[in-house]
């Protein structure tokens, strides 16, 4: 199971990830960011496979992918924020 | 932790101020980790067109220069040449290089300058409002060409990886596109190997990236990219046109 986080602030709604997401697990969503776009962001951590094509075709460098060997994120190991 | 993907350090925080789906933003990203998997970005040297991507000083982390119109190989040659362990690389568009640049690139690659060019062609000025550039694809509309563009009247779309693949100083030529993420990843590759062939010392590299214009193709960015790999792609053919003797091809 992978990680996606996006920063929504910067998203400017384009849909390339949704369009490239192996899992369409993206969708953009119904409000409005800071830039007056509809953000992209996943519906279901549970089924990403952390491949990172969203992030690779995002133009805005809004993903970061976080992948773990399949660990979920309870047991990933990492301090608590 | 490591990430599988974070944002490389070689750009800056700044959000980029291109345009939605604007495929600049994934050659920007592309630039800048070839430039962190070299670890070279301290001793890197970029140079901005004028068009769309006159900002990228701002996004790329090293140092960068701002060059007159289409006369960034011009200012990279100078700064090659006064600081030859610099990694020199220019970043331009088909309006910068392919129209009024076009001597000075053609005469970088002719005296194989050690310099890397990143040639983003979108078949289209961006910036001005979407005027017809040298590689506009026949029968593509424009604002100067509203019934597509007429071979009698205004020529045909110049390929300029071919032009330049006739040049002895030019090692390295290849045209990648950024099309789908198999593709996206290729030119990743050839980007890289542009870098090393400076870095190895061999002479002029240059790779022409393939890129969309959803704004002034008048497209949503989907579209665009579905645009660019049915239209530009026969047009301009992928593909590595010189690389240095010694090594294999890539795919493209």
């Amino acid at each position: 199971m992978g990680l996606v986080t996006f920063r929504e602030e910067r998203c400017k709604g384009c849909g390339l990830c949704v369009e490239f997401c192996p899992k369409k697990i993206i969708v953009l969503a119904d409000h409005f960011n800071v830039l007056g776009f509809h953000p992209a962001t996943a519906t279901d951590l549970s089924r990403c496979t952390g491949c990172g094509i969203c992030a690779w075709m995002c133009p805005d460098v809004v993903i970061e992918v976080d992948w773990n060997g399949g660990k979920p994120p309870g047991e990933r190991g990492e301090s608590p924020a | 932790m490591p990430k599988t993907f974070q944002r490389p350090q070689a750009l800056t925080d700044k959000p980029f101020h291109y345009c939605p789906g604007c495929t600049h933003g994934i050659i920007h990203r592309l630039v800048a980790e070839a430039v962190d998997q070299l670890a070279v970005r301290k001793k890197t040297v970029g140079v901005c067109p004028v068009g769309c991507a006159v900002f990228a000083y701002d996004y790329f982390n090293c140092d960068m220069i701002q060059a007159a119109h289409g006369r960034a190989p011009a200012v990279a040659t100078g700064v090659k040449r006064v600081l030859p362990d610099r990694v020199v690389f220019t970043y331009q568009g088909d309006g910068d290089l392919a129209a009024i640049g076009t001597a000075e690139i053609v005469h970088a690659a002719a005296r194989g300058e050690k310099i890397t060019t990143i040639f983003v062609n979108n078949a289209i000025y961006g910036m001005t409002g979407g005027q017809m550039a040298p590689t506009t694809l026949l029968g593509q509309k424009t604002t100067t060409t509203p019934h597509g563009r007429d071979r009698e009247t205004a020529g045909s779309p110049l390929r300029v990886a071919e032009m330049l693949s006739t040049i002895d100083g030019a090692v390295y030529v290849s045209r990648v596109s950024v099309h789908s993420p198999r593709h996206v990843r290729l030119a990743g590759r050839a980007i890289k190997k542009a870098f090393e062939v400076q870095l190895s010392g061999q002479g002029f590299s240059v790779v022409e990236v393939l890129s969309t214009c959803p704004t002034n193709w008048g497209l949503s960015p989907r579209e665009a990219l579905k645009w660019l790999g049915e239209n530009m792609v026969p047009v301009f053919p992928l593909g590595e046109f010189r690389t240095p003797s010694a090594e294999e091809a890539i795919e493209c």
